[in-house]
């Protein structure tokens, strides 16, 4: 099976987000990133765990300029046999899907995170599906192959559903569908040298923009309540924050 | 026209689907237009969206909307969409809405903002509206370029909103794809209302020591009708179920009430639960991180504050 894993990089989950004195970009200063966890830890891993039982190739896939490359060696030290960089600044989701798109036909599966935790989209893996015409499967906890049939488990609000689909397919994976790997020093040696292809990105026009972040208004400081109290705190629970 | 998809659970709307329609009404009266709402398959007295601001409903029925295939349900909203001359497509940020936002926009070539806060700003031709970025450490002012706009809603970020009375249903007729997805099984907790949309939240951390532990949690879970949840560690250890750890690698959430205990408020724990309105901190320890983002600080043993709070609780419902 010919699987493709696309992947994200996004600051680290620690950090603590600063902006540009314009407020039109994260201020990226002393920021450290990482691939995206999900992308990571479920979509590449379980892609891997399925060459290893029936076969087949897993490609790496990232939109981004030269520097994402740490984050695509990471992603051959943890296993992929290859990887392409379209080279690119970015232009938004639409413009992203479009770049994979390009590279993405004659896959079996196409495996994506089920949102990066920087832009919290959710939307590039269905994007993708649509431009390729295949199904799409989102936020998937299982995956099991069964020659050129997938079943899959998606959660759904408070439950799961269980669906099968045919290949091609697009799917991208949450928590449940694979463990985190950690590469070892053999990985990272033969990272150095697997292909790591950068093309060209494709004409596509941005559909949006972003006019200026914002940080959240500061919290107020706590107010305690005395734990021998509960009363106290149902009071002010129904009276003052009235959510109750 | 602004085209809102409401979805129906077993032929039923739920309180995202009034808020997505008093969302959409609220958009076309900024953009000064009209908001139909597009149901599909069977659903109930659909009339009925127009008391939160629907002029009309159309629905597409079809034996390819039986399961859900994003594809087919894609072809279905935006067939609509090109059919009415609908310029917004608004649909909830839930998992229905996560497989359609992307495929929308693809399909009909639409600048979108998936997981919007709050009603777009329409100034001057420029249609701009607010997202969480960064699991909730910060807001992005997203403008849309395109003719065609796709936003999707996050729950429990606008209140739902009555300025009508029920509205004619209409049929269409969409050509559709052959589903490519089977479904198997759909199974839905019973009862409870599911993470993602809950307004009340009662979570526990390492700090209750064990699974055995957790009659104090559900106890007052129950006493206020809330949905419970937990931290990443409680979840990877199995004291819990996966589908209650919350944070920014598990599920995001947006309750009017947070109430945590025995979590000590790590960044990456925060990042899933800080769209809550007022949070509520039961720890031991004065110092854990999680007092500086509460509203609320019990500084004690859980063991201790959790049936008191519980007893408090009853005593105020049943005042
Ligand atoms: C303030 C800000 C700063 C950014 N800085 C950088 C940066 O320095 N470098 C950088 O490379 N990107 C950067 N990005 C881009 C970002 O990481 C995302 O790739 C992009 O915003 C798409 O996000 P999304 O939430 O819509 O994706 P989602 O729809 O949530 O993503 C779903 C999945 O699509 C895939 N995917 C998403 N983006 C890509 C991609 N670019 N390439 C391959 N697969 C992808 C992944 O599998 C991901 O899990 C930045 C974004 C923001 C908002
Ligand atoms: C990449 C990454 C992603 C992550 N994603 C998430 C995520 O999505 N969600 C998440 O939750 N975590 C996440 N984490 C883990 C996170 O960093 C913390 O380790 C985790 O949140 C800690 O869980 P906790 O608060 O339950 O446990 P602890 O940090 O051990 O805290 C237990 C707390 O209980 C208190 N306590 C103990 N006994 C009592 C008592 N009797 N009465 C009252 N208080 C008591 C203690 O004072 C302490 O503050 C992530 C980590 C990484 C690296």
């Amino acid at each position: 099976m010919k699987m493709l894993v696309c992947v994200s990089k996004t600051p680290e989950t620690t950090t603590k987000i600063q902006l540009t004195a314009d407020k039109t970009d994260l201020d990226k200063g002393g920021v450290q990133y990482i691939m995206n966890p999900y992308d990571e830890w479920y979509a590449l891993v379980r892609a891997l765990e399925l060459k290893e039982a029936g076969g087949g190739s897993v490609t790496i896939l990232n939109v981004g300029p030269a520097d994402n490359d740490s984050v695509i060696r990471k992603g051959l030290a943890i296993g992929a046999d290859d990887a392409i960089r379209v080279n690119s600044e970015g232009g938004g989701s639409l413009y992203i899907a479009k770049q994979i798109a390009a590279q993405a036909e004659g896959y079996d599966i196409v495996f994506f995170g089920k949102e990066t935790i920087d832009y919290n989209g959710s939307e590039v893996g269905a994007m993708v599906a649509e431009l390729l015409g295949v199904a799409y499967v989102g936020e998937a906890s299982h995956l099991e192959m069964n020659g050129n049939v997938a079943t899959i488990t998606r959660d759904i609000e408070g439950g799961v559903e269980v669906v099968e689909v045919s290949t091609p397919l697009a799917i991208s994976a949450a928590k449940g569908m694979a463990e985190q790997r950690i590469p070892n020093m053999r990985g990272i040696m033969m990272a150095k040298r697997k292909p790591l292809n950068v093309v060209e990105p494709v004409d596509a026009p941005s559909t949006t923009e972003v006019a200026s972040y914002e940080l959240p208004p500061a919290k107020s400081a706590v107010k305690l309540i005395d734990p021998e109290n509960m009363d106290e705190l149902v009071r002010l629970l129904h009276e003052e924050a009235k959510v109750i | 026209m602004v085209l809102v998809f409401a979805e129906a659970t077993n032929g039923k709307f739920k309180k995202a689907a009034h808020e997505v329609v008093t969302y959409g009404a609220k958009t076309a009266a900024a953009l000064g237009s009209d908001c139909v709402a597009l149901t599909l398959g069977n659903v109930e007295d659909a009339g009925d969206l127009g008391r939160f601001g629907a002029t009309k409903v159309y629905n597409v029925s079809a034996p390819e909307l039986a399961g859900f295939d994003s594809g087919v349900f894609t072809a279905a909203i935006a067939g609509a969409a090109q059919q009415l001359g609908a310029k917004v497509i608004v649909l909830s940020h839930n998992s229905t809405g996560k497989n359609l936002t992307g495929r929308l926009a693809a399909r009909l070539d639409a600048g979108s903002a998936p997981g919007v806060k709050a009603v777009p700003v329409v100034d001057g031709g420029k249609f701009t509206v607010r997202k969480a970025v960064f699991s909730g450490k910060a807001f992005a002012d997203v403008e849309i370029l395109t003719d065609t706009k796709v936003v999707s809603l996050v729950g429990n970020s606008i209140p739902v909103e009555e300025s009508g009375s029920a509205v004619g249903v209409e049929s269409l007729t969409v050509e559709l794809p052959a589903p490519k997805v089977k479904v198997l099984s759909t199974k839905r907790a019973e009862g409870t209302t599911p993470l993602p949309e809950a307004e009340l939240v009662v979570s526990g951390g390492r700090g209750l020591k064990g699974p055995e532990n957790w009659g104090v949690i559900n106890d007052l879970a129950d006493a206020l009708g809330a949905t419970t949840a937990c931290s990443r560690p409680v979840a990877d250890s199995d004291w819990r179920p996966h589908h209650e750890h919350v944070g920014q690698t598990g599920v995001a959430i947006h309750p009017n009430l947070y109430i945590a205990a025995g979590i000590s408020g790590a960044i990456q724990h925060l990042a899933g639960v800080n769209s809550s309105k007022t949070i509520v901190v039961i720890n031991k320890d004065p110092e854990a991180p999680f007092f500086k983002a509460a509203d609320y600080g019990v500084v004690g043993d859980l063991f201790e504050v959790l049936p008191r709070l519980t007893e408090a609780v009853k005593k105020f419902k049943s005042a």
